[in-house]
């Protein structure tokens, strides 16, 4: 028993000494960023190089920024330019960038054949289902967005417009076991395409151009050692972190451009 | 943080949000079906099972009491994989019809398996006294549904809260569409994810108060559950 107690003792110790040793992250991210197996591939160069651990969390972009106003992160990855500005705005955040972009891309079971995207959406309404993510993420504001810009009223969908509540990942299952439509990072598409029976109905990577912005939150919002959120902070934005993630592709595709 | 998310959730319970209610009603509709449905066969199969012996009866028995304590999103995902492949021609998934489906899946071996071990320990104790005194086989079995009378109601409440709680199973089968099949515990997990604390907390409320309210009114009629 004696021994045990001793054994625990020792081992405990252990944990908290190389728990000590190594400075520590809090990066809460868009799920989109996570998930694609970005950060997987991204973080191992970063830790290994400045020595410190990164713990991700992802979230949805609304969720994320509230951790953020919480004190309960040290840098975000978002994808939603009005509500990152605000958030600076508000104070919350001690420095923000555009660290890299892909586009928004409708899916579902056959291309639109949109000559524009005007008239993608047109079509959009007048004869397809439409999975919503309807959550208040980046992708949900920004499919918002859309119809609003472009003067198109959802209630014209009447029940063909449906809102899902959830992830890009489960609305992407969902829009693939239903035949629907729906709007996608180019990310999540990509990095799930293997299980969906879904191909892209339309593209237009301008115009529908998603930002992901990296923010380093406001230290006076907690009390941790903020020194690896800016190592992180710079790492991102550096020459190296760009050719990495230039590099990363999913079945020969390129997931994200870092911005120059 | 929690104190804010209260008084947001006292406003948002009196304004009388109609999608806030629909989702309350919906909730209670699927979980009180799901619950009867599975009620009534597990009622019926657990003392059936209980009064008779044939092969492989501990099997059975290991097995239900196994599926007693299934995660409900590995059940959701049984059903899932149902809806969208063999029976994908039906267009199931994603409506009310599945959620009650997958709930009644769940819920059923909890009653079956709580009615199969309360009969077997009543028989025990009833059956001797009854045989000594004469009873017939028909007198036996009715006299073993009334010992076990007090025992449905208890299996019943448990399989309700089972089915009222979960969120992996109707969140799966369901899809949590808005305005179709958001349930209370959906929505909580979404507003959650949201940010939107106040609204979780109102629906977690509610959630206890029916949970209390149910309790209270059995209460009523079997005071000895509670003293």
């Amino acid at each position: 028993m004696k021994k045990l107690v001793i054994a625990c003792m020792l081992i405990a110790m252990a944990l908290t000494l190389s728990a000590c040793q190594r400075k520590e992250l809090l990066l809460v991210t868009t799920t989109s960023v996570e998930n694609s197996g970005l950060l997987e591939y991204l973080l191992p160069y970063f830790e290994e190089e400045h020595g410190v651990k990164v713990r991700v969390t992802a979230v949805g972009t609304g969720a994320a920024l509230n951790y953020g106003r919480l004190g309960q992160a040290d840098v975000l990855i978002v994808h939603d330019e009005k509500r990152e500005l605000e958030f600076m705005e508000a104070g919350y955040g001690e420095k923000r960038a555009v660290c890299m972009y892909n586009d928004f891309i409708f899916v579902g079971p056959d291309s639109l054949n949109g000559q524009n995207l005007e008239n993608a959406l047109e079509t959009l309404t007048e004869q397809h289902y439409f999975y919503s993510r309807g959550d208040n993420s980046g992708t949900h504001l920004r499919e918002l967005d859309l119809w609003e810009t472009h003067n198109i009223d959802i209630n014209r969908f009447g029940s063909r417009y449906k809102e899902t509540g959830q992830s890009m990942e489960s609305t992407l299952m969902m829009t693939s076991f239903k035949g629907y439509y729906t709007l996608s990072d180019r990310a999540t598409f990509l990095a799930m395409n293997d299980n969906l029976d879904l191909t892209i109905a339309y593209e237009e990577p301008d115009s529908l151009r998603n930002d992901y912005g990296l923010i380093k939150v406001d230290p006076s919002l907690h009390n941790r050692d903020d020194s690896a959120a800016d190592l992180f902070y710079e790492w991102m934005l550096s020459k190296e972190a760009k050719q990495l993630i230039l590099a990363f592709t999913v079945n020969d595709e390129p997931l994200f451009t870092p911005n120059e | 943080m929690f104190l804010e998310g209260l008084r947001e959730a006292i406003e948002l319970l009196l304004s009388f949000d109609r999608e806030l209610y629909g989702i309350i009603g919906l909730s209670l509709f699927i979980s009180l079906l799901a619950t009867l449905t599975a009620g009534a066969l597990g009622v019926l199969s657990g003392i059936l099972i209980s009064v008779t012996n044939f092969r492989g009866k501990r099997l059975l028995k290991k097995l239900i009491f196994t599926f007693m304590g299934i995660p409900p999103v590995v059940l959701g995902l049984v059903v899932l994989l149902v809806l969208a492949g063999p029976l994908s021609n039906m267009n199931l998934l994603f409506t009310r019809t599945a959620m009650y489906t997958a709930q009644t899946l769940l819920v059923y071996p909890i009653i079956t398996g709580s009615i199969i071990i309360t009969s077997e320990k009543t028989q025990q104790k009833v059956l001797e006294t009854a045989t000594t005194l004469g009873a017939s086989r028909n007198n036996k079995l009715m006299l073993l549904i009334a010992e076990t009378k007090p025992f449905i109601l208890l299996s019943i409440i448990l399989g309700f809260s089972r089915a009222i709680s979960e969120v992996g199973a109707v969140m799966l089968v369901g899809g949590n569409i808005r305005g179709e099949t958001r349930v209370m515990t959906t929505f909580i997990a979404l507003n959650t994810s949201m940010g939107n604390y106040g609204a979780s907390i109102a629906m977690g409320l509610i959630l206890l108060v029916i949970a209390f309210l149910i309790h209270t009114t059995i209460a009523r009629f079997r005071s000895d559950f509670y003293d």
